[in-house]
């Protein structure tokens, strides 16, 4: 397998409850991975430490290695705006910055001085805004507040907003919780058309949807990684007991 | 909900042949509860009466030389001679004006700076001892804040500021030195712009708070530093607040007596820099009312002093209280 991420050995604290158990996983080159499992097995902390947001909360600790094309994302001398220019994430809820259509999408090139000038910009925008599917609704009100548009249409604007930044790997942390069947729909054909070019992780709590997108699999529980594997193998044929029960509905 | 429940449950008490009835004490206990709480609710509306009653007899014991004078005359006349029947109030208000304006102008980067640290980067541990901190400064008495300036500022203003601006400064006129003694209106900038930062960096820091996090995330998650973040993402959004802010500790700088008279230098001519001793409204209010009051209308005039002060705070609060809790409830909708 040609792994983009490798996890050694990762083990996390909030204070004193450890969240993370020795975590040691791979994800696929351009392909969509999902990790699984009942609330609190500690998905969404494990994406969080692919783009070293967990230093966000206070109070947690970290051991082991997250490499990203085979560095070390903690390591001391390793920029942490870097990382995340690298690894892109797609929050649960969109979360659009207070500033027009517009400004979203170029929000990230400018504060990495990515484009050299008005006219490169322009023509960023709307290739970005295109990929995420939303350029048709939008191109004649680039200018108004990104607030403005509907929930979905927000979430596939932080999508194009995240995207433009050129990242290689795409997080997802239950991208489509919060939006209406259709919306949802639409960010999974994105995220499906997107996994040639980009690594995708995405941290799910639907089954159905774990089946749709996924190429490779991780479960999870009770911070510790039950099973990890091709989706074709993890979904007809779990090795393990605790899989095959999530995969029926028990747990 | 609950209106509903309780509204259930009193009938099921007052009902006598309700299955939960008690005879005996239900009736009593919900007099006494409605008792308790008219009592509440008066004790609670006190304080609106109270600005009402304060504020009406302000203009009442005012209206003498209000109806005396016309108001030209007493806001833009520069001599003070009660016993000639002069009322000029401008020397006073001028000095207001310009106390109240160093006062905020200092405190205002250290204040947002302080609160952008505070709010944005401190740890838990910082921010935990840092916030009482800040608040005892606040409960410091103002006399204390005064005889610290005069014994501190004064001369920090007299030996070090003054020469320098002598230095440096002299062809600007608001910072030339006239007198050299260190009393007057930087020295009380300097005191007030202290007395009034713990209140303005508690209020800005609770309007970084609005901010939701979210925000902070999504620019963080394309590589932004914490700093383009604040720039970019919070600032904007807390800029009507971070105002609200400084017009509310204005209104308390305004109004500060017994620490800027102590060091201002009180005396009634009208300043033309920041040298200069000046004499605030509340400083001759409170250095003159109870003497001389067999002088005609001086009483009244002292009170008008009073009564401008307090309608100009008042509109100060209102107008910066309406933006804060604005920002606050967004908080707490979100």
């Amino acid at each position: 397998m040609d792994a983009h991420i490798q996890v050694k050995n990762l083990n996390v604290y909030y204070s004193k409850q450890q969240a993370l158990k020795n975590i040691n996983i791979e994800i696929p080159k351009n392909q969509i991975t999902v990790i699984m499992g009942p609330s609190g097995c500690g998905k969404t902390t494990l994406l969080k430490t692919f783009n070293r947001f967990l230093e966000l909360t206070g109070g947690t600790q970290l051991t082991g290695e997250v490499l990203v094309d085979g560095q070390n994302i903690y390591d001391r001398d390793v920029d942490v705006t870097e990382v995340r220019k690298v690894v892109g994430l797609l929050a649960q809820r969109p979360s659009p910055l207070p500033m027009s259509i517009y400004d979203n999408v170029v929000y990230g090139m400018n504060i990495h001085r990515m484009k050299k000038d008005r006219k490169e910009y322009k023509a960023a925008v709307r290739h970005y805004l295109e990929i995420a599917g939303l350029w048709d609704e939008v191109h004649k009100r680039l200018h108004d507040p990104a607030t403005s548009l509907s929930i979905g249409q927000q979430q596939r604007l932080c999508l194009a907003r995240g995207l433009a930044v050129e990242p290689e790997i795409i997080l997802g942390d239950e991208p489509t919780s919060a939006l209406d069947p259709i919306s949802s729909q639409n960010i999974e054909s994105r995220l499906i058309e997107l996994k040639k070019q980009y690594t995708t992780v995405i941290v799910t709590h639907t089954l159905r949807q774990a089946k749709r997108l996924a190429d490779y699999v991780i479960y999870m529980y009770l911070g510790e990684v039950i099973e990890a594997g091709s989706a074709r193998e993890v979904f007809n044929d779990p090795q393990h007991e605790r899989t095959r029960a999530y995969l029926e509905g028990q747990i | 909900m609950t209106q509903q429940n309780q509204s259930v449950n009193y009938e099921t008490i007052t009902k006598p042949e309700g299955r939960h009835a008690r005879p005996s004490g239900a009736a009593h206990r919900r007099r006494l509860d409605q008792n308790v709480r008219r009592t509440f609710l008066v004790v609670t509306l006190l304080p609106i009466l109270l600005i009402s009653i304060v504020t009406i007899s302000l203009i009442v014991r005012s209206w003498p030389i209000l109806s005396a004078y016309p108001l030209k005359d007493l806001f833009l006349g520069t001599i003070w001679r009660p016993d000639k029947g002069l009322f000029g109030f401008y020397p006073y208000i001028v000095a207001t004006f310009w106390v109240t304006a160093v006062g905020v102008l200092l405190a205002t980067p250290p204040c947002i700076l302080v609160s952008i640290y505070l709010s944005e980067y401190a740890h838990l541990l910082t921010r935990t001892i840092a916030k009482p901190i800040l608040d005892l400064l606040a409960a410091i008495p103002p006399v204390v804040y005064g005889v610290w300036g005069l014994v501190a500022i004064v001369p920090f203003v007299d030996k070090v500021l003054a020469p320098f601006s002598e230095r440096w400064l002299s062809s600007v006129s608001i910072f030339k030195v006239n007198q050299p003694t260190g009393f007057g209106i930087l020295a009380a900038g300097i005191v007030l712009a202290v007395m009034i930062a713990p209140l303005i960096i508690s209020v800005m820091y609770e309007i970084f708070s609005t901010v939701p996090n979210d925000l902070r995330h999504a620019s963080l998650a394309v590589g932004a530093t914490q700093w383009q973040t604040i720039r970019t993402v919070v600032l904007p959004q807390v800029a009507p607040g971070i105002i609200a802010a400084l017009v509310l500790g204005a209104s308390r700088a305004l109004g500060e007596t017994i620490a800027v008279l102590i060091v201002v230098g009180n005396v009634p001519k009208v300043p033309t820099s920041i040298f200069d001793a000046a004499y605030p409204l509340p400083a001759l209010i409170a250095n003159n009312y109870g003497d001389m009051m067999s002088i005609p209308l001086y009483d009244s005039a002292l009170l008008s002093a009073a009564l401008v002060l307090l309608i100009v705070i008042l509109i100060f609060n209102i107008l910066s209280m309406l933006v804060i809790q604005r920002m606050l409830r967004r908080k707490w909708a979100s």
